[in-house]
């Protein structure tokens, strides 16, 4: 059986690994590179690196960052922020990135997922979904949760799948930086209408959410930063309470 | 010098970076001399498998490769076009491996693409040398090989079991990524380039 994943999320800025509480207000907490190599080597499945840079030049270094992390990390990577167009994505790729994740861009423009997989293939391409709970239904967000948009999640999701997406990240904006844990039902039904892996990500506090929303929520991966940051829980023993509960995870 | 056949299918790079980290000396070519002169030859490949053969017919390299006798490793879909037919694109392929590349049908239970780390198992002792059954290994794929008598590796996704590794004579291939593997999958490359 295919192991649940466990993949920290690094948000990089200017070359540095910041750490905000739902996007506002940012703290540095270690160089993009070694972060990536450290949790490689304590058994992180894959990593995420999201560029929240909003300059021209910040874009730049990041690019250059990628190549770098190319060289030294030897699990699969995901890059994403900022691709708004299939030259963003191929660049990305010729760097060494293993997948791209898309959010704003692919609701503002869709077909952008089709022309990313029809050139690269579904398992290159992510589609990111923030979604809130706004009169009862769960809608798609940008800028961080704080824009509406009318796009409902399940359809969303299903239409991203459709269009080619080999994965979807849900984070919901309403539990993203509580450490209160995951909308368990939610992610149990998104799973249950997709045929492509769903990574849970927004709200872990502690080892019994990330394995609440892997079994309750049939997640196939838990993304989190903070907890992994602060060294709050460790990804060794993480993945050993994972293992002692049932949950198969590589270690 | 190792030899990473380049035939214009997918990306190179994670392929290039993993030799690098090994200290390997490698090139990348389409040139038949340089192959067939290499002392190991990587057929990487991403995508589409009859869009892949497609590429490698256009460059001439079918019967190039076929005649490489020094150890070649085929990854993923490079892995899948060394297999006597595909049913991404109801292709027919190199035919090195006596078996079928078929579609894994989605299901509640079977996500497709088979994405993320998978034990392996049923372990064939060169490539896998030192190494024991059980040990996880990062797959991509929504096509599988089927089981054959050149299977060396074994791995199951949602019930269905299929060759994560296979072997022919000189050829090798392996539908994980062994350079997106970690420790584990850096030792298979070390075994191979061994060989």
């Amino acid at each position: 059986m295919v192991a649940k994943r466990i993949i920290p999320c690094l948000d990089v800025k200017d070359g540095q690994v910041v750490k905000g509480i739902n996007f506002l207000g940012l703290k540095e907490v270690g160089d993009a590179v070694e972060m990536g190599k450290r949790y490689s080597l304590e058994g992180a499945d894959e990593l995420v690196y999201l560029d929240i840079s909003a300059t021209r030049e910040g874009r730049k270094t990041f690019a250059a960052l990628v190549e770098r992390i190319a060289e030294v990390i030897n699990i699969p990577f995901t890059v994403g922020g900022g691709i708004s167009t299939l030259d963003d994505a191929s660049r990305l790729l010729d760097a060494g990135a293993d997948k791209i994740s898309v959010n704003s861009a692919a609701i503002k423009d869709p077909s952008l997922i089709e022309r990313v997989a029809a050139k690269y293939g579904s398992q290159f391409i992510v589609t990111a979904i923030d979604a809130r709970m706004i009169d009862g239904k769960w809608m798609a967000t940008t800028h961080g949760g704080s824009v509406p948009t009318d796009r409902e999640l399940f359809s969303w999701a299903k239409e991203a799948q459709d269009r080619g997406a080999g994965e979807i990240l849900f984070t919901s904006m309403d539990h993203d930086g509580t450490k209160a844990g995951y909308p368990c039902e939610t992610y149990a039904a998104l799973c249950d209408s997709l045929s492509i892996p769903v990574i849970a990500s927004g709200g872990a506090g502690n080892v019994g959410h990330i394995a609440d929303v892997l079994t309750l929520g049939k997640a196939d991966a838990a993304l989190a930063a903070s907890i992994f940051h602060y060294g709050e829980i460790s990804i060794p023993d993480l993945k050993g309470q994972l293992r002692s509960q049932g949950i198969e995870v590589r270690l | 010098m190792i030899a990473i056949i380049d035939y214009k299918c997918g990306n190179l790079k994670s392929v290039e970076n993993a030799l690098s980290r090994l200290g390997c000396e490698y090139v990348l070519t389409s040139d038949p001399e340089v192959i067939l002169s290499a002392s190991k030859v990587i057929l990487p490949g991403v995508g589409n498998a009859a869009e892949a053969m497609a590429n490698l017919r256009e460059a001439g390299l079918v019967d190039v490769i076929k005649s490489i006798r020094k150890p070649v490793l085929g990854i993923c879909v490079g892995m899948q076009i060394m297999c006597r037919d595909s049913e991404e694109g109801n292709c027919e392929c190199i035919g090195l491996f006596d078996s079928h590349v078929k579609r894994f049908i989605p299901t509640p239970e079977c996500k497709v693409p088979h994405m993320g780390w998978n034990a392996i198992g049923n372990l064939e002792k060169k490539l896998f040398k030192d190494m024991k059954g059980g040990q996880y290994v990062y797959f991509v794929h929504s096509y599988y090989p089927t089981l054959c008598q050149d299977t060396i590796a074994t791995c199951v996704h949602a019930g269905q079991m299929f060759s994560a590794a296979l072997k022919y004579e000189n050829f090798y291939g392996t539908q994980f990524h062994p350079e997106k593997s970690g420790d584990v999958g850096e030792q298979i490359l070390r075994n191979f380039l061994a060989l």
